[in-house]
């Protein structure tokens, strides 16, 4: 019996050996991708299980079109909005999961985390939903790649919009934590950098539900303008609450950080005329809409910018590899590097050597109810802000990387 | 005048915010510990109860066409009934053993509604309308208080009062307050014991549905608004003496005031103060404010 096991055993490991012989560079046979996102918490609309669609569609479109000779699949799991959760979950995945590179990695304090186990067992990290602009500056590494947007570049286009148009002293209602500051704090650079003065700032727990005293300190500051630095519902409860207390539209709102889905959520109604910047909205022309209908067949609902960088990032891994018949983690990174990013969510986006992968953001304004179509139609492109400018510069840069 | 620093003009438009949270911590609170103090039952389902209540009332509005008011009847009467079923089916099965039974299941069904919300409604909330009668707002000089606000407090202490009385000073409530003592001699009297409990569980449970329709046009209808809140009340509910009528009305609206202040010196603390003040009540006496040692 056990001599029968022996000549199993044995012969499991001929097969793996000549499969292995096959397709020598790609590490045990097949490319992994692990989605690690938050699928029950907070942001699991803005990312969640519409991320795990994404990567699914990007995987099974690079097979039909690329027709490689190497296998892709992939795993996914939630994170729960917290590091030690995702830290451990990528060591698994990387150590006992075959998984080549970890993906999605909504809420900051969980792509800080698996960034650094991504550097420890050299794979790579693409990183779409995270907001913190430490991932490029004081924690950059050469494994990890910034996809989406990060607090500098959503900041930088809504603040300087907004000052422009005449709203000169700012309010913070800042979430109190790394984001939430990191926020107030590129929004403020911003706002003096342009002219506006910052004559305030009120720090609230997170999350909250109720904001109605800070929205009263807001409005005793007499700003012309309150700056929303914080995310998901705190958010929406602001804005719904500036409105009861009748603070909104004598002052305005400016949204640092809004997805669709809050906008949906709220309705056109509380939200009008409120400006916001995106990296990415279904309604931008031919391309994204060809590839936002067919993400909410699948769906059911419209894509965010998390969910679309998602898409992209995910096939310009996969296009990488198969440019390099490898899966290894340097001559990967060479050829993301190396190639810019075409398609429906970028044009000529770049990946920098930070980290960083720029490429084009809007700047939106929220529709009138009597100007939307419908379902999903919210915004007005109001201006595209450049790549060169819409992210920090490398000059400004905190990134070891880039002191060689 | 100045108050450390603060100025009147500043302080009261804070307080009477205060108030306004207070009044929800108060009726929440008080179906919490009707709840312990009858069945013994820690009702860890407490803050999903009333998440089904403000959904019942977005639901309601947006597909049947039910109104505000019918909400603020009609939700709690499902909630109480889906409590009715609980307890039957479930809870009855549980007193005798351990307080924590009663938590890890009332715990479990609170993770169950959640999900189930979510999986049909996200996490992003839907936005239920102040109802036309109370839109709008009375300027008081020292601030812009929306009458929803007003009407908020108004229906929270009518309710608080209401159960209090009917607790306290009715021959039912008498009869209630006896099962809890001795459920064996209360029963040897005649009166069907397991039906009361069955009926003080239901009217807890919708007590925290009407909490949520109150809630509704006031914050987003979301899946986790209740976990978001539960904990406060929970220790609201300690503060004021597990099981105590009275004292968790008043440590729901005197806490809203504690809060509110602290929002006023120190913003950053004013998620902690709750249980910092839960910490120190512990220690100096241990049965809460207005509980009775053991």
């Amino acid at each position: 019996m056990r001599y029968r096991t022996l000549i199993q055993a044995t012969g499991l490991a001929l097969t793996l050996a000549a499969a292995g012989a096959a397709q020598a560079q790609i590490s045990d046979g097949v490319v992994r991708i692990g989605v690690l996102t938050d699928l029950s918490g907070a942001y699991s609309d803005l990312s969640g299980q519409g991320a795990v669609v994404a990567t699914q569609m990007s995987i099974d479109d690079f097979l039909a079109q690329e027709k490689p000779d190497f296998k892709v699949d992939m795993v996914s799991a939630d994170h729960q909005d917290k590091g030690d959760i995702a830290a451990n979950k990528a060591r698994e995945w990387f150590e006992q999961g075959k998984v080549d590179v970890v993906t999605e990695l909504v809420n900051s304090s969980t792509a800080l985390a698996v960034q650094k186990i991504g550097k420890e067992k050299n794979r790579v990290v693409l990183i779409s939903g995270a907001a913190s602009t430490k991932i490029t500056n004081e924690e950059c590494n050469d494994v990890t790649v910034h996809w989406t947007y990060d607090t500098y570049s959503v900041a930088n286009g809504t603040a300087k919009a907004v000052v422009k148009q005449g709203g000169k002293t700012w309010f913070f209602l800042t979430a109190d934590y790394a984001f939430g500051q990191s926020l107030e704090k590129d929004a403020s650079d911003v706002v003096t950098a342009n002219g506006g003065t910052v004559l305030g700032a009120v720090r609230h727990p997170f999350p909250g539900s109720d904001f109605s005293s800070f929205l009263l300190k807001a409005q005793a500051s007499g700003a012309q303008v309150i700056g929303l630095a914080n995310a998901g519902t705190d958010t929406t409860n602001s804005i719904k609450q500036a409105a009861e207390f009748g603070i909104t539209p004598k002052q305005s709102l400016a949204g640092l950080l809004v997805f669709i889905t809050d906008v949906n959520s709220l309705g056109l109604k509380a939200t009008q005329g409120m400006y916001l910047t995106e990296g990415f909205y279904w309604d931008l022309n031919d391309e994204t809409r060809a590839w936002s209908k067919r993400f909410f067949e699948k769906h059911k609902r419209m894509p965010t910018m998390v969910q679309a960088g998602q898409y992209s990032s995910v096939m310009h891994y996969l296009k990488a590899v198969k440019a390099v018949k490898s899966d290894d983690t340097q001559k990967v990174m060479a050829q993301m590097k190396k190639t810019p990013v075409n398609d429906f969510f970028a044009k000529n986006g770049q990946i920098r050597d930070d980290g960083r992968m720029v490429h084009d953001m809007y700047l939106f304004q929220v529709k009138k109810p009597s100007e939307s179509t419908g379902p999903w139609d919210y915004y007005n492109v109001r201006a595209t802000i450049p790549a060169a400018e819409a992210f920090q510069p490398l000059s400004a840069s905190k990134c070891p990387l880039l002191k060689k | 005048m100045q108050i450390f620093g603060h100025s009147l003009q500043e302080l009261f438009p804070q307080l009477l915010l205060g108030l306004i949270n207070g009044s929800f911590y108060a009726v929440l609170s008080l179906g919490l510990a009707i709840i312990f103090g009858l069945l013994n039952i820690i009702n860890f389902a407490h803050g999903a109860q009333y998440m089904i209540g403000a959904f019942l009332a977005w639901i309601g509005l947006t597909y049947f066409g039910v109104s505000y008011w019918a909400a603020l009847v009609l939700a709690p009467l499902l909630v109480g009934l889906l409590g009715v079923l609980i307890e039957r089916l479930m809870l009855r099965r549980l007193y005798q053993l351990d307080h924590l039974y009663g938590l890890l299941l009332t715990f479990g069904l609170a993770l169950i509604a959640e999900g189930v919300f979510r999986n049909y409604f996200g996490i992003s909330g839907e936005s239920y309308e102040v109802p036309e009668l109370l839109q709008g707002g009375v300027n008081l000089g020292f601030m812009f208080l929306p009458l929803y606000r007003g009407w908020v407090v108004v229906a929270a202490l009518t309710v608080c009062f209401l159960v209090w009385f009917a607790i306290e000073r009715t021959r039912l409530g008498a009869t209630l307050r006896a099962a809890t003592q001795r459920p064996d001699l209360v029963q040897a009297l005649g009166i069907n014991v397991p039906l009361l409990v069955t009926a003080t569980y239901a009217a807890g449970s919708a007590l925290a549905a009407f909490a949520g329709v109150l809630a509704a046009p006031v914050i987003q209808v979301n899946p986790l608004m209740g976990s978001n809140l539960i904990i406060v009340v929970f220790a609201v509910v300690v503060i004021g003496g597990m099981g105590s009528i009275l004292g968790s009305i008043v440590t729901g609206v005197g806490l809203g005031l504690v809060e509110a202040l602290t929002k006023v010196y120190y913003p950053e603390a004013s998620a902690v103060v709750i249980f910092l003040i839960m910490v120190i009540v512990l220690l100096l006496r241990p049965a809460g404010l207005f509980g009775r040692q053991a």
